[in-house]
């Protein structure tokens, strides 16, 4: 740490075939677009198909706001509210997680930062298969559509919450047993055939279409958490696929998959010798390489917004990229901690104990890495930089309560109660989601040419963080108390003191200013994009290949005539003897001084 | 300088928090002691991890931050730094792991002389059924669920007559004594919770679990379902009373066996 003399001035992964290679896939010919129609709809350039994916899930992520506001208002409030019973309480728990996970966070990093980032940052002209990209948009638009349409059926949505385990998931006691499961069951299965020909096309392109120069360990951490993410996804989301179809056997033609002989509701049912211990493992096998499937995005693209704004190198590059690749690994065998009191052998426990808290090991090295990037930084505390501090904040303080529940016994009386609930909001919700405001104030000037308002920004900052901080940190101590998830009320439980209810209020208030928050940045997204300050073509003087377009907006095909060439590593912030503090990957060594 | 202060706040107002709640677990009731020990030392590990990284953080956002003339450090990596943290994180680790895996061993490794109960879920309501005089639990079969038969006892088989059947009514458990817990349901996914025994465990139709612990206070105890299973979830509760052994021996007595439950639903038959 400290000095730095004696590190030579060229990047660290340098390889022995020199700085520059040639690249893998010469330049190609794309699909010009002829009229509105396929510039700006059916548009096969995935900067637009980006644009496409984040407004839809933005704007179904703001369903999922306005469920959690009625959420956290029958929490405190219970039985105020006439509109909302039981039945409308699992509906709205179940529509607001599965949003949440699938068609925002998955969608919005994959589709909507994948998209535009992975051909700017590799020094590609778009993805290598744009047609199939356009496809997978419209399947997941379709997807998402398919969704909503459930709120307007007979019976509404499912509430079979988010995990949708059967047998009550198909059956008549939980509402949305009529048409809801079977639209979310098709819902997810169009989902995942959207995403696979997206999922295809990120994997192809960082592999195959990098420019010259640009190795693998040259590339920026926000390609690598992308690339990783889209390759657990596409080895995961294939257990939720065949889950759904299943599932949705189970429930349309009447086969037996995951439903054993059952007596419900005073008669027998024709379903024999299933196993619905079978889905919840199908589940979660996609579950948890799921929740990775949204952190290693957000991991990468936080090492590169505080490197960015702490004008340093990322700290460990090659440990940081090895990290990333062993958490994926990991997150194939430990799918079963979400299933210690679920009546599986539980001697299993041992096994998905172990591998779980191994995987908190470089999860905890790329928090190390990080505050070690911040060490003797040249600290700018723009939004992007404040966003990434909450992000660790958040981040941290999950990834350790995770570790209460990784552990089986610990697990015992915390499972299924509210301090899940607020684990889960703390790393897998609040952090990603500060990792995409950080990275929206990050890419916006490239996106649209102009900088979002500081101070609108700012305000949004502090209210989201401080907000969210306020809900999540004492849910866990609710959950410790003992009170279960997915109760529509507390009732009259002798064990939950009065004043738990005063801390429910407490909670709902925060959930609410934080929503209100969350206008004031549509706000600033929306008047930014008019009145927004110009920004430059590289405002936060970074060096990484996007902001070296020739023209911002990168206009189509990216690079103008020349692809770029790569010469360097992405980090070379700060480096002694140079003039400016940030050398761009494309810029040329000087020539040697005599 | 706001920023940093901000931070501290954050990292020493949850602590603050933490030994302030007033919301904490319940009083324990059950030999699980070494659960909450678990934890306990869980909450110490995360705690220092948790505010260390934290005032780090606010440190380098004080000292570090952006001045006229300040130029970061260019220092790729630090091979020594990057394996001793490695290695004290591994340390950590193992230290919440191995006294986990130990009582884990123990939550799952059930005494020869542990009494069988069962415990029924179905939506949404508990049943429960005691072995009878030969100690012996008899088969059952969801196929077999009936009005009569509620709980899909199997009539052929000897053992079962004897059993008592308590419906719709608190179970009683002798204190001091290893109980363990046979869960079944015979429509949905359901899970047996007493927060005071710190013991859960899903029941799921089509098979057999089992839970087990050892009352440790007399009192009554609230059971709660925390697996989702439908719209009335949250109100599917039951009492579990923790008795002296003399006393509970009074109520058993007075419970009704599966032989006697069906010579009356014969009666109440006949006599229609």
């Amino acid at each position: 740490m400290g000095k730095s003399e004696g590190i030579p001035m060229v990047d660290v992964t340098i390889g022995a075939g020199g700085a520059v290679q040639p690249a893998e896939v010469k330049d190609v010919e794309l699909y010009h677009p002829k009229s509105w129609v396929t510039k700006y709809v059916f548009c096969q350039d995935a900067k637009v198909i980006a644009i496409q994916y984040s407004i839809t899930a933005l704007s179904i992520g703001l369903v999922a706001l306005v469920l959690s506001w009625l959420i956290r208002l029958q929490l405190a409030f219970p039985s105020s509210f006439s509109a909302i019973g039981p039945g409308e309480y699992l509906q709205f728990i179940t529509m607001h997680g599965m949003i949440m996970v699938i068609y925002l966070l998955t969608a919005l990093f994959l589709g909507g930062f994948g998209n535009y980032l992975i051909p700017l940052m590799v020094g590609s002209r778009d993805m290598v298969f744009p047609y199939v990209n356009m496809v997978s948009y419209w399947v997941y638009l379709l997807a998402v559509l398919v969704l909503v349409a459930s709120f307007f059926t007979p019976g509404g949505p499912t509430g079979a919450g988010w995990t949708l385990y059967p047998p009550q998931a198909v059956l008549s006691g939980t509402p949305g047993r009529e048409w809801g499961i079977i639209l979310m069951l098709a819902s997810l299965i169009l989902f995942i055939i959207g995403f696979t020909m997206g999922g295809l096309n990120y994997v192809v392109t960082v592999l195959q279409a990098r420019t010259r120069g640009m190795t693998l360990m040259r590339l920026p951490l926000t390609v690598w958490g992308i690339f990783m993410a889209t390759v657990l996804a596409l080895l995961a989301f294939p257990a939720l696929f065949v889950g759904s179809v299943m599932m949705l056997f189970d429930r349309v033609l009447g086969t037996s998959f995951f439903m054993p002989a059952i007596f419900e509701l005073g008669q027998h049912l024709k379903y024999r010798g299933g196993s619905p211990l079978l889905f919840q493992h199908l589940f979660w096998f996609f579950g948890h390489p799921e929740v990775y499937i949204v952190a290693l995005p957000a991991f990468g693209i936080v090492s590169d917004l505080i490197s960015t704004h702490a004008r340093k190198n990322i700290f460990g590059y090659r440990m940081m990229v090895w990290a990333l690749v062993s958490i994926g690994a990991l997150s194939f065998v430990v799918w079963a901690h979400h299933m210690y009191v679920s009546g599986m052998n539980p001697y299993f426990g041992f096994f998905f104990a172990a591998t779980t808290l191994i995987i908190a090991i470089p999860t905890a090295i790329k928090v190390y890495n990080w505050v070690l990037t911040l060490w003797h930084g040249d600290i700018h505390l723009t939004v992007p930089m404040l966003f990434a501090l909450s992000f660790i904040v958040t981040f941290v303080n999950g990834g350790l309560t995770g570790l209460f529940l990784g552990n089986p016994v610990v697990d015992v009386p915390l499972s299924d109660t509210m301090f899940v609930v607020a684990h889960f909001h703390m790393v897998m919700g609040m952090a990603p989601i500060f990792v995409i405001f950080g990275a929206i104030y990050h890419w916006y000037p490239k996106v649209t040419g102009r900088m979002l308002n500081e101070t609108l920004g700012q305000f949004h900052f502090w209210v989201s963080f401080l907000g969210a901080y306020a809900i999540y940190f004492p849910m866990h101590y609710i959950g410790l108390l003992g009170v279960p998830r997915r109760y529509f009320e507390m009732g009259d439980l002798a064990f939950i003191p009065q004043s738990a209810t005063t801390l429910n209020i407490f909670i709902t208030v925060a959930a609410l200013i934080v929503g209100f928050a969350q206008m004031v940045f549509l706000f600033n997204l929306i008047w930014s994009l008019f009145k927004g300050k110009p920004a430059g073509s590289n405002p936060w003087r970074a060096t990484t290949l996007e902001w070296q377009t020739p023209e911002t907006p990168p206009g189509h095909g990216n690079w103008g005539k020349e692809l770029p060439v790569v010469y360097r590593w992405a980090y070379e912030y700060s480096v002694p003897g140079a003039k400016e503090d940030f050398v761009p990957q494309n810029q040329p060594p000087a020539p040697r001084a005599a | 300088m706001t920023t940093a202060l901000i931070l501290v706040l954050v990292a020493l107002g949850s602590v603050l928090f933490h030994v302030l709640s007033p919301w904490w677990w319940t009083p324990i009731a059950s030999n699980w002691g070494y659960i909450d020990n678990t934890i306990n030392l869980t909450f110490w590990i995360t705690g220092v991890v948790f505010t260390a990284v934290i005032l780090f953080m606010a440190y380098c956002v004080f000292r570090f931050r952006h001045q006229p003339g300040r130029r970061a450090a260019y220092d790729p990596e630090n091979k020594k730094l990057e394996w001793w943290l490695t290695i004290v994180t591994a340390v950590g680790v193992g230290a919440m792991l191995a006294p986990g895996l130990f009582v884990w061993n123990q939550f799952v490794t059930v005494p020869d002389d542990a009494t069988e109960v069962e415990v029924i879920g179905q939506q949404w309501l508990w049943s429960f059924r005691l072995p009878g005089q030969d100690g012996k639990l008899g088969t059952s079969d969801t196929r077999n669920v009936s009005s009569n038969n509620p709980l899909g006892l199997n009539p052929n088989d000897p053992v079962v007559h004897d059993d008592v059947v308590i419906e719709a009514d608190d179970l009683h458990l002798p204190l001091g004594k290893p109980v363990k817990l046979l869960l079944r349901s015979i429509d949905v996914v359901h899970s047996f919770y007493v927060p005071e025994f710190r013991a859960k465990m899903d029941m799921v139709p089509g098979m057999v679990t089992y839970v087990w612990f050892i009352p440790t206070r007399i009192g009554t105890f609230e059971m709660l379902c925390t697996e989702l299973c439908g719209a009335a979830h949250y109100n599917m509760r039951a009492k579990v009373v923790v008795d002296e052994e003399s006393e509970y021996q009074a109520w058993l007595r007075k419970q009704k066996t599966f032989a006697q439950l069906s010579a009356r639903t014969r009666q109440a038959k006949g006599t229609q």
